[in-house]
């Protein structure tokens, strides 16, 4: 819980910083095309429509989106500025309607009168329509306020930090204290914002000018720390913190502290995780230098960046044929590699293998017909299920995406006979389930590796050289023991790679690790 | 002062008002009469440009009123409407005081102001300066209504049916105390309304309008001595009858 708390600051702010802003632009969007459109009325049906289509995207759609998007722009895609910008769409559309049936429902009558008294179009505007629409605008802003700080959480997978990292890193390590104290922030927020937009409402419509000025005085010290927060990297001198990026699974969660916890302590240089981002937006995040370090799976860069598909290929010629790839391609640098395999693997459980008879990939080929396989999300469009499925021919009776933390339950309980797996998983023992031997070498070698961006490389070059001294710092076995820790002992990533590295510096003297 | 020249609304294929050709001199009060939908509204609107002619045109002291700027034209105009129209989110105050403001007056002159037209329609000043009009009875919502038409001095008034929706005891006092600012004013103003004795009392003309057209304009002695048509005729002596009904119900009941 204490460690779940220590991450709120951070969080909340970081989550602050996106809801205000995309707020406020929102309104800077909607409150003056709402305008326009009243004024314009052919504006109104392309005006509403576009906005309604937005809408209809799914929220966390609509954010993945914009990754490729920006991309293509040229722009940052990871971070700050997708998430923005989603969540600016996603409010205009609250606020424009709001506005535009708040104007238009003004009675015609009194904006009649407002013209018979003397008034400027501006003048009806200002003094007339806009006070008579305020409820049914405020309303609006409401709205639009609550589903901006819901809607924020899911930030987190296009690289923006929010409190959605407490919910995606909780649900993957299985830790609903975190997953708790996300929910509860943020709908603690949402009501905060939600309470100062109303009681500003109330306070202008009543002309109670001390209730005004406390919720303005209000708005404006979370506009000003927001602002603060915001230019305070750009402007201490201790400079940028090094970014360490962190993939969706557990294994990526306990390394990513640990290689933050080893820089801080190695280099004295502050870092900052970029958690739970998809495996795509991590790398091109990294090629991009919008993270400075992750750990990633030379398989996995073979067959996704690379887009190679040979069989059976050895360890240190796809670790080779990989550092020359990245450093030609993108700069990236590989500086070490932590010492053990995270293959994606074909799991099931120990006592059905033995029933079957099966220990290879190649005693499922016949079988396959009458079985099901669970995958996590991304496995059954992966390169390496294709290489799998083609090289042994499996076609299985049943194919079940789910959860990646839910996935060794299901097996475990038999609602799916196989699933894959990763081999540096804990559970496969603790579940007692059995990996099927890649026996035709169809999975390319997962040597994990430590990634870091070519800025880094050149800008930092204290903090490669501590990296490069994690080499094969990691087995196997150690790497399954952290995350069984996680996974089922129920164990915090950051305790677990803290952990890890006092075990480290015990083992070396600290005159060889200055 | 106002000059109305071959005025024409149309609405589709529906004609609110036809070729109406007026004069209304400084200083005059000039009644229009006619029947509900006769185009009276939609005549005085035109003058002050909250509805444009469809033909014709409207000249206030010898200027083209399409050639002002409307907002212009319409500080210098008042102007009280038949469906009151005061502005719900403003006090009764700040309803009275809006076209001074946006004259820009001071404070000070405004605040006076509003309660010298407040007394002047007998309304008690202290007591309904801050409410809003949702918090007045119909009656004082349309003396506040002919109280903002009054505010900025205008010289030219624009009144459709101001006292409409009052009793005739204040209806009475409020005709007697409109008759005396505006001869101590000299104000020129168009007044519509269907109540005969309103008309005879307070017009200095009658313009009879019937679907849209003009039948008759003149003093209400012309008309009465020498009615346009049966229309004319039956409309002005709608008084008389009515006196004559009263007369004999008291005889029947024997009084
Ligand atoms: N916006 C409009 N669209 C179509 N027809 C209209 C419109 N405004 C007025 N009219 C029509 O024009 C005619 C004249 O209307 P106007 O309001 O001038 O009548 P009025 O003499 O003021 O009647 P009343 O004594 O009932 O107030 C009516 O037949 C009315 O239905
Ligand atoms: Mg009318």
């Amino acid at each position: 819980m204490s460690e779940q708390l220590a991450l709120l600051p951070g969080y909340l702010t970081a989550h602050l910083q996106l809801t205000l802003l995309a707020l406020l632009s929102s309104a800077a969007v909607s409150l003056p095309l709402g305008v326009a459109v009243t004024r314009v009325r052919w504006l109104e049906q392309p005006a509403l429509g576009v906005a309604g289509v937005i809408q209809t995207i799914p929220s966390l759609a609509l954010l993945a989106v914009m990754v490729p998007l920006l991309a293509a722009l040229g722009l940052q895609s990871i971070g700050f500025l997708p998430a923005f910008i989603g969540l600016t769409l996603y409010g205009v559309l609250p606020m424009l309607r709001n506005t535009v049936t708040g104007i238009a429902g003004v009675d015609p009558a009194i904006r009649e009168a407002a013209r018979a008294v003397g008034m400027t179009p501006a003048q009806q505007l200002r003094r007339v329509e806009l006070p008579l629409a305020m409820p049914v605008i405020v309303a609006g802003i409401r709205t639009a306020t609550v589903w901006t700080v819901g809607i924020a959480t899911l930030s987190t997978p296009v690289g923006a930090t929010s409190l959605g990292n407490y919910i995606f890193s909780g649900l993957q390590t299985r830790n609903s204290t975190a997953v708790l104290v996300g929910c509860v922030a943020a709908a603690a927020l949402a009501m905060l914002l939600d309470g100062l937009v109303r009681a500003l409402e109330t306070g202008v419509r009543t002309r109670r000018r001390r209730r005004v000025a406390v919720v303005v005085a209000a708005m404006a010290a979370l506009y000003l720390y927001t602002g603060l927060t915001l230019a305070a990297p750009l402007l201490s001198r201790s400079g940028r913190p090094v970014t360490i990026g962190a993939k969706t699974f557990t294994e990526q969660y306990i390394l990513a502290h640990l290689l933050g916890q080893w820089v801080e302590r190695e280099t004295g240089r502050p870092t900052t995780q970029r958690q739970s981002l998809g495996s795509m937006v991590a790398f091109n995040a990294l090629a991009a230098g919008d993270i400075d370090v992750y750990v990633d799976y030379s398989g996995t860069l073979w067959a996704n960046e690379m887009g190679r598909q040979t069989v059976g290929m050895d360890r240190a010629t796809v670790l080779a044929e990989v550092r020359t790839f990245l450093a030609d391609a993108h700069g990236i640098r590989v500086a070490a590699t932590l010492g053990f395999e995270n293959a994606y693997a074909v799991a099931m459980r120990a006592r059905d293998a033995d029933a079957m008879r099966l220990t290879r990939l190649s005693d499922l080929t016949p079988l396959a017909p009458g079985l099901s396989m669970g995958g996590d999300y991304e496995f059954f469009s992966r390169p390496e299920w294709v290489a799998i499925r083609d090289t042994y021919g499996l076609a299985f009776g049943e194919q079940r995406t789910m959860d990646p933390a839910l996935m060794y339950q299901a097996v475990a309980q038999g609602a799916v006979d196989l699933i894959s797996a990763f081999t540096t998983d804990g559970r496969i023992s603790a579940f007692d389930l059995r990996v099927l031997e890649d026996d035709r070498a169809a999975i390319p070698p997962y040597d994990a590796l430590i990634l870091v961006s070519a800025r880094l490389a050149r800008d930092w070059p204290d903090v490669l050289v501590a990296l490069a001294r994690l080499d094969g710092a990691i087995d196997v076995d150690t790497m399954r023991r952290m995350n069984l820790d996680v996974d089922e002992r129920g164990a915090d990533p950051i305790t677990v790679a803290a952990d890890f590295l006092s075990g480290l510096s015990r083992a070396r003297p600290a005159g060889e690790t200055r | 002062m106002i000059e109305l020249q071959y005025l024409t609304k149309r609405y589709g294929n529906q004609v609110a008002v036809r070729d109406l050709s007026l004069t209304v001199d400084e200083g005059e009060l000039l009644v229009l009469l006619g029947g509900s939908g006769s185009g009276k509204t939609t005549t005085l609107k035109m003058i002050n440009r909250l509805i444009e002619p469809s033909a014709g045109s409207v000249l206030v002291d010898g200027r083209d009123v399409a050639e002002l700027a409307p907002h212009d034209l319409r500080r210098r105009i008042g102007y009280a409407f038949q469906q009151v129209g005061l502005f719900p989110h403003m006090t009764v105050a700040e309803n009275i005081g809006i076209t001074p403001a946006l004259l820009g007056w001071t404070e000070d002159k405004l605040r006076r102001r509003v309660d010298e037209l407040l007394a002047l329609v007998e309304l008690d000043p202290d007591e309904t300066r801050d409410r809003r009009p949702d918090q007045l009875s119909g009656g004082q919502q349309q003396r506040v209504g002919v109280a903002r038409a009054l505010a900025a001095r205008p010289r030219l008034m624009l009144l459709d049916e101001p006292f409409g929706a009052l009793d005739p005891l204040t209806r009475h006092r409020l005709q007697e105390s409109f008759v005396r600012i505006r001869r101590e004013l000299g104000l020129t103003a168009v007044f519509v309304t269907h109540d005969m004795v309103e008309a005879l009392v307070l017009g200095d003309r009658i313009a009879v309008l019937q679907a849209g057209r003009l039948v008759q304009v003149g003093t209400p002695r012309t008309l009465m001595r020498e009615p346009a048509n049966d229309y004319v005729r039956q409309l002005l002596d709608t008084p008389r009858r009515e006196a004559q009904l009263v007369e004999s119900l008291l005889a029947r009941e024997g009084l």
